[in-house]
């Protein structure tokens, strides 16, 4: 019993900061409607800057000092980042600033390399708080104590700031109806501001005041985040009682978790918020999301419609070109076209669940990794020969597609992408973790192609001819009735079904094809690699596809296409300078800023003011 | 219209990508692609213990009457981005060979690509047993002593004491899967009457360290085997230290003592662990190792970490393979790195397996104590993998046949 009663302390001890954080990037969501991938770095922030204020101030109070002072640093910088990258882009297409934080987050990390070195730093002992208490017998460390005390506090003073003071009533209107706010007479600017501030500042002081218990280090941004995101939603996003609830019952679990079943330490939480999620949809306190209360935000979509000539023959040279490629470029440009060419592929299937379909999917490596890994599974255990298991990718990828959608497509929103990104999570644990049939991260290997195949310039033909068919037969889709019916559903379900259109069933078919499609792409890439991992099922990869989406244009057909070529290319050029993911992240800021439609929607309403409205017609 | 920009982008990418100059045509290159990023407080150190071989070969006149010069690029620790730009390297850059990759699975794909393409591939840090055993190939070699290796000498150890009941901490991942499982193969052959009571699998990075001392706790283990390492590590010997976790107990640690891990945690590094590392504070004058340390510390004003000597052996038997060789295609340098003898490294000779493509590199194993506020290795000795490694015939029934 006492065991038990120690590893709840536990348990409520590490709630503290998880919550402290959480509770940010709610507060930020609920009003701002930003999904803050960068929240993790402010995290971060406040453990590095931490640590350095407390080698300044001596003694209790200088480290409790230090740790009030971290929040308000943090909060400053937050402030300038929430006024230079985002303020331009709030209306933009809903969920496009979440491009604008990943590239805040490549900045932020360089910026810390550069100012802190790459050597780990351990936090300072909370003064006078070093050692255990016992209670009944069991030793708790004594901060452990003073978190779980905290924590009350924290929650308290949080409560009274959203009920009881003039921000708080603000905050919870922006929350329900930010239109309305606005159209009431307030500063939104400044209310975003402040929001954003006191967000990353509650993230900041998560990091400092873990710090007795760890310290700072340059991985911490991205080892938060998903606990995070996990936390939020479980709780129902905007809600702080929520977050509180949320996490303490990740953390509890977690301690009985790593006692009772040691190897679930990786997906303990995934497999919760899934459950969270099937069982209660917009999580435990969350209440309903209407996205785009008053209409979508930013200008109309105009109608889509098949190229005309002139694009065709475009479409056409392009085509020609690459066909060409071989007799002209070198080796490694074809070997590059073709991790290009399956990137575009890639980011093609998200895009048609994304712009047709309004699925905002952030679990989409799922169904390339998983396509990858079930052609790489049979080549590696029953020799089957290359052209059966190709097949096979897009095959099981779909199916997968299809399993995974049926829980998700009930869902919508920021929610929906929360459970694709749980069950991608879940498939990425099957290959990371079932070491007798995917040897987990010992990866795959020697997984090449039949000799008829295997030589760089047929290997480019073989890519160029089935991801470009891929692509086109996914931009067919959109223009036939059934891309119709999708569309219908993204813009008025309501509408859509009292025509007579099925939408969640017109939805899962999307999002099986859409499997599908990211499976050729990843049985494509296996081949071309010769080895897969799960690296290619991570978190990470689901968001290349997502931001690339997003910086093409996701109301435009090319965006996804264009978006790829874009970023592998900046990418692949700017990894050989030292400090290039500064670059990278300011580069996707700078096109942020500068192309709130995307590069693709951008660039078209460019054209569409140079030419007049003469090509508003024909575009 | 978004298709005439898409031409005008894919052209520009295209003109972008074409090589920004020529190559120096009278040096010899070789790629070494790593997560200089991801792991920047693994991969600086040891870049820089590349470059200070560099600069001495060099001074001496290069290779083959040429200097040797490193192309580093970044992979960002994603095994397919490593493979394209060994493609790149090989193809575009010009250069004879590559090296690289502090993770086990980046490691295995440049091998596996290395088997495919006929390109020579130094593995120097990862540690992986199968990339040279059941995953080996012949244009692939590996310079560190292996999992097993390390493991092997820490059970020799633990074999000596009274301790029957063990348990382990582990990173959830391929590596700390593979070490838990050569310690408990070598310990269990060593006294089969041992016993694991608990294993504990926190995720890489991410250790709940209350969580997990307390189930370790709750197993009374008589001996811990610890593999954790970096923010986990420090983690784990704080809540471990606070909750009595370690009084009375042996605790075995996995590269625990290696400078990297052990260093940034100053006056609260563990005390009487035993544990492989890097003990360069205590080589004295005159040895090999001593020499390196002297030169490191004047060249970068830091002090050496066991990924410097690995990057400073790397560069030197990639320089020994090739004046052997005397050519440097790569079959004459695969050829050359078959039995290849580098002479005045940091251990004296380094020789390179025929059998496996394994180099003799071991380990340094010592006891942890704490030093003017420092973790150190004290009581330490070098230990010579021979004794620790699978025999001949084991090992060639593991590989692949050539």
């Amino acid at each position: 019993m006492a065991f038990f009663f120690a590893q709840f302390l536990t348990g409520l001890a590490n709630a503290a900061a998880l919550f402290l954080v959480a509770s940010g990037l709610s507060l930020i969501f609920g009003v701002t409607r930003i999904v803050n991938f960068a929240h993790g770095s402010f995290y971060m922030l406040g453990a590095f800057v931490g640590v350095t204020l407390m080698e300044f101030l001596p003694g209790a109070v200088g480290f409790w000092g230090a740790i009030v002072l971290t929040g308000l640093v943090v909060g400053l910088i937050a402030a300038v980042v929430e006024m230079v990258v985002l303020r331009p882009i709030y209306r933009a297409p809903e969920l496009f600033q979440l491009v604008a934080t990943f590239g805040v987050i490549l900045v932020i990390q360089d910026l810390a390399l550069m100012i802190w070195g790459a050597e780990d730093r351990l936090g300072p002992r909370a003064p006078g708080l070093r050692g255990v208490w016992r209670i009944f017998g069991e030793p708790v460390p004594k901060y452990d104590i003073i978190l779980i005390a905290m924590t009350p506090f924290i929650l308290f003073a949080l409560w009274y700031l959203i009920t009881r003071t003039r921000l708080g009533v603000l905050v919870r209107a922006a929350t329900q109806d930010r239109e309305m706010v606005g159209a009431l007479g307030v500063n939104q600017a400044w209310l975003f501001t402040g929001v954003f501030a006191l967000g990353s500042a509650l993230a900041a002081w998560g990091g400092a005041l873990q710090l007795p218990k760890g310290g700072a280090d340059l991985l911490m941004d991205f080892n938060i985040i998903g606990a995070v995101f996990v936390v939020v939603v479980i709780g129902g996003m905007g809600s702080l009682p929520g977050a509180f609830i949320a996490a303490v019952l990740i953390s509890v679990l977690n301690v009985f978790g790593v006692t009772y079943l040691p190897q679930s330490t990786l997906v303990l939480m995934f497999v919760v918020m899934a459950i969270v999620l099937i069982i209660r949809p917009y999580g435990l306190l969350g209440r309903e999301e209407v996205a785009g209360e008053h209409g979508q935000v930013g200008a109309p979509e105009t109608p889509i419609r098949p190229y005309g000539t002139r694009g065709r023959m475009v479409v056409t040279a392009l085509l020609l070109v690459l066909a060409a490629l071989p007799f002209v470029a070198d080796q490694f440009l074809l070997i590059l076209t073709i991790d290009i060419l399956i990137f575009a592929l890639f980011a093609a299937s998200l895009h048609f669940i994304l712009g047709s379909g309004g699925l905002v999917s952030f679990g989409h490596a799922a169904f390339f990794g998983g396509g990858a890994y079930a052609a790489a599974l049979l080549v590696f255990h029953t020799d089957t020969p290359m052209e059966l298991a190709f097949l096979f990718a897009p095959l099981a990828a779909g199916l997968l597609a299809l399993g995974i959608g049926w829980f998700c497509i009930r869902l919508s929103g920021v929610y929906f992408a929360m459970l694709t990104l749980a069950f991608s999570q879940l498939v990425w644990s099957v290959a990371f973790q079932w070491r007798g049939l995917t040897r987990g991260d010992d990866g795959l290997i020697n997984i090449w192609p039949a000799p008829w195949l295997n030589g760089p310039v047929t290997y480019y033909y073989f890519t160029l001819i089935l991801a470009v068919g891929g692509i086109l037969v996914l931009r067919h889709i959109i223009h036939a009735p059934f891309g119709y019916a999708l569309r219908a559903g993204r813009d008025s379900p309501r509408q859509a079904e009292a025509m007579g259109i099925d939408v969640k069933r017109v939805q899962l078919v999307a999002f099986a094809i859409a499997g599908v499609m990211a499976g050729l792409a990843g049985g494509i890439f296996v081949f071309a690699k010769g080895s897969v991992f799960p690296t290619e099922l991570e978190i990470a990869k689901s968001f290349d596809a997502l931001i690339v989406v997003f910086l093409g244009g996701v109301k435009t057909l090319a965006g996804g296409v264009v978006g790829a070529t874009f970023l592998s290319s900046v990418e692949h050029w700017l990894t050989r300078l030292e400090y290039w993911r500064l670059v990278l992240g300011l580069v996707i800021i700078a096109v942020v800023i500068l192309m709130p439609e995307g590069i693709v929607g951008s660039l078209r309403s460019l054209w569409a003011r140079v030419t007049g409205s003469k090509s508003e017609v024909s575009k | 219209m978004t298709l005439l920009r898409r031409t005008l982008l894919a052209s520009a990418a295209a003109l972008a990508l074409t090589p920004a100059a020529a190559f120096a045509q009278d040096s010899i290159k070789v790629g070494e692609i790593n997560h200089y990023k991801r792991m920047a407080a693994f991969a600086e150190p040891y870049k820089k213990g590349i470059e200070l071989a560099l600069k001495e070969i060099n001074e001496d006149g290069g290779v083959l009457g040429k200097p040797l010069e490193f192309i580093f690029r970044d992979d960002q620790g994603d095994p397919a981005e490593a493979i394209k730009i060994a493609e790149e390297l090989m193809t575009r850059d010009g250069t004879v060979m590559f090296t690289g990759s502090i993770l086990s699975h980046v490691g295995l794909a440049l091998s596996s690509f290395a088997a495919e393409k006929k390109y020579l591939y130094l593995a120097s840090e990862p540690l992986a047993d199968t990339l040279v055993w059941k995953s080996g190939n012949p244009y692939t070699f590996r310079l560190r002593a292996s999992t097993w290796i390390q493991a092997a000498m820490l059970a020799e150890q633990a074999a000596t004491t009274d301790a029957v009941k063990y348990a382990t901490i582990a990173p959830n991942y391929a590596y700390g899967t593979e070490a838990v499982e050569a310690f408990k193969a070598n310990l269990k052959m060593l006294k089969p009457e041992v016993e694991f009571v608990a294993e504990q699998w926190p995720a890489l990075f991410n250790i709940d360290a209350g969580a997990e001392v307390q189930a370790l706790e709750r197993a009374k283990p008589d001996a811990i085997f610890n593999v954790t390492f970096g923010t986990d590590l420090a983690k784990f010997v704080r809540e471990g230290g606070d909750r009595g976790l370690f009084d009375g107990r042996d605790v075995y640690g996995l590269l625990t003592g290696e400078p990297e891990y052990l260093e940034p945690l100053g006056d609260e590094a563990p005390e009487g662990w035993f544990v492989t590392g890097f003990p360069w504070y205590g080589f004295e004058d005159g040895i090999p190792g001593k020499i390196f340390v002297d030169a490191y510390v004047e060249e970068t004003g830091e002090t050496p970490k066991i990924g410097s000597v690995v990057g400073y052996m790397t560069a030197q038997s990639i320089a020994a393979a090739i004046e052997k060789a005397g050519a440097t295609d790569t079959e004459s340098l695969r050829m050359a790195f078959e039995g290849l003898d580098v002479e005045n490294t940091p251990i004296g000779t380094l020789h390179y397996r025929e059998i496996d493509n394994q180099s003799s590199l071991g380990a340094w194993v010592g006891t942890t104590a704490v030093e003017d506020g420092k973790g150190v290795m004290v009581n330490w000795e070098y230990k010579d993998p021979a004794a620790y490694t699978p025999s001949d015939e084991d090992v060639s029934a593991m590989r692949p046949a050539e």
